[in-house]
């Protein structure tokens, strides 16, 4: 095959340019052009088809750097996505565990498509379903009274904690699957071994099992860690006013204030720092894939 | 020995405790689109009112209608479009390739919010414009790359000798791709056809920054009505998309299972 390949190089390209470019000719106009063109706006005072004169300018990233508003509001979007990494690897791991090394058969095909499955289906649906259980007088509400004798009020509706919940919700598939992976991959030969050398379980665990599946837990880390930092619609639903992020700010610059150059420039600042994340954690997912 | 029996004891039952907060809040979100009271009140009291009164909403009617088409047309087209780009790779070397492959993954990496946005200038500014034809632009593009993913790795398990047994008994390229290929990977691409679905009828972001009053799909919909207050008939419409997206999914599993392994 790659003999062939090299010499057929030129003729293959000709055969597989008509097969391709209308995919890639796609995706050209619809996202990487797209993306192009933020970039280009975000130097601009006004968008050019609004009839207004537009001028280049450096203002839309000066407004970032300048007030401390925005640069706040990155960093709290990056503790959100920090927490609820944090807490997906919590959650998310053990339970990769118990289905690549406690599990089998039938009974863990089933569970690991009953764990994948919500992942797939309506990230927006998932997230309103949280409102029926976190507000006052909702399920948890209802449910702790009727439990405990004395009477609490349970109202995390619009608060920090049910944004937290409602993302680790979203995006604790994505861990499993990632982890379930890796330590699938891992010779179960190899941890009896471990262990009738004397190992103790934890020592296995610290030792063998979690740097074996580092690469897992490193892709399921960045593939919450992205789309949490850019979240805007989970902290709107579920953190009411509370719910202040970079996403929302981003999102109200093209559906509320209109002021799409400073949108763009906001956006392209967020595009920035998920490519160095993406970046650094490369080496890592090369080793995953 | 026995210390391992009750380590897995606690191992599945942990797992039962994450499927319970995994599924619990959409049960609940269900069980309340039959309840009576519009302000979710307890006791439970059936009723099916809320799916009733669904079809006297034009408005939803109306988007749910645009979500379907959207979601069909993305799937037509990036099947096909998706389909010829795997072959390509899969079949040819050629100066770039690696490139082209690793430009699959931006789409899919990059948060939609960036992409989103970034569409919605870009369109403004070329003429497009919001609207459905802006939405399924962009929503084919977010569904070419897990068509290409899922079709190629398909491929991967496919035996270029009998490309070879079939051209050297005398087809031609053409035939050989119909008649041999295409049949060999159909399982990749129905399964990459409803991934294609997926993606387009639950997407929200791309859609949002899109769409314009009266071009909107289904969840834009959902979410300008969360955003006025919860009611009922939000839960009743999210249950049905919800079932939906759920069945579909087990499909692709089961396309993505028998295909995948033998």
């Amino acid at each position: 095959m790659a003999a062939q390949g090299a010499t057929a190089s030129r003729s293959g390209l000709k055969s597989a340019l008509p097969l391709l470019l209308p995919a890639y000719l796609w995706l050209t106009v619809a996202i990487f052009l797209p993306l192009s063109a933020m970039v280009f706006f975000s130097f601009m005072t006004e968008l050019p088809l609004s009839g207004k004169p537009w001028a280049f300018t450096f203002g839309n990233y000066a407004a970032f750097f300048s007030q401390s508003l925005y640069l706040t509001l990155l960093w709290a979007s990056l503790r959100l996505g920090l927490e609820v990494t944090l807490w997906c690897i919590v959650i998310g791991y053990p339970a990769a565990y118990v289905l690549a090394k406690v599990l089998k058969g039938r009974s863990r095909e089933a569970i690991f498509l009953l764990v994948i499955l919500p992942f797939w289906s309506n990230g927006l649906v998932r997230i309103f379903s949280w409102a029926m259980v976190l507000r006052e007088g909702g399920i948890l509400d209802t449910a702790l009274n009727a439990v405990l004798p004395f009477k609490i009020n349970i109202d995390l509706m619009y608060s920090y904690p049910a944004v937290i919940i409602g993302l680790v919700h979203s995006y604790v598939p994505y861990m499993v699957l990632t982890c379930y992976l890796t330590l699938q991959a891992i010779d179960d030969s190899l941890i009896e071994a471990g262990r009738s050398l004397g190992a103790s379980r934890l020592q296995m665990l610290k030792r063998v099992i979690i740097p074996l599946s580092m690469p897992g837990l490193v892709a399921g880390a960045v593939l919450i860690f992205v789309p949490v930092v850019g979240s805007f619609m989970e902290p709107r639903i579920l953190g009411g006013r509370t719910g202040t992020f970079y996403g929302t700010v981003i999102e109200d610059q093209f559906v509320a204030v209109f002021n799409w150059p400073l949108g763009a420039a906001l956006s392209f600042i967020l595009l920035a720092v998920v490519l160095v994340i993406l970046a650094l954690a490369a080496p890592m997912l090369r080793r995953a894939a | 020995m026995a210390t391992t029996r009750i380590l897995e004891w606690i191992g599945r039952l942990y797992i039962w405790l994450l499927l319970a907060f995994l599924y619990l809040p959409i049960i609940i979100m269900a069980l309340m689109s039959f309840n009576v009271s519009p302000f979710y009140q307890l006791p439970f009291e059936w009723t099916t009112e809320w799916y009733a009164s669904l079809w006297q909403n034009d408005q939803l009617i109306s988007a749910t209608w645009n979500s379907l088409e959207i979601a069909i047309i993305t799937t037509i087209i990036s099947v096909v479009l998706g389909s010829a780009a795997s072959l390509a790779l899969y079949r040819y070397d050629f100066p770039g390739k690696k490139f082209l492959q690793a430009l699959l993954f931006p789409p899919i990496a990059i948060p939609w919010l960036i992409t989103g946005t970034a569409m919605l200038i870009f369109f403004f500014g070329v003429g497009i414009g919001r609207g459905l034809f802006a939405i399924l632009l962009g929503h084919v593009a977010l569904a070419l790359p897990y068509v290409i993913v899922v079709v190629s790795a398909r491929l991967q398990t496919f035996a270029p000798e009998l490309e070879e047994a079939a051209r050297s008994l005398g087809a031609n390229q053409w035939q050989v791709t119909w008649r041999v290929t295409l049949p060999w990977i159909m399982p990749g691409v129905i399964a990459g056809g409803l991934f294609a679905f997926a993606v387009s009828f639950d997407q929200f972001v791309v859609s949002y920054f899109l769409s314009t009053p009266g071009q909107t799909t289904l969840p834009v919909e959902i979410y300008a009505a969360i955003r006025k207050g919860f009611t009922p008939e939000i839960n009743a419409v999210s249950t049905i998309i919800i079932v939906v997206s759920m069945a579909l999914m087990l499909l692709t599993a089961r396309f993505f299972k028998f295909g995948g392994e033998k």
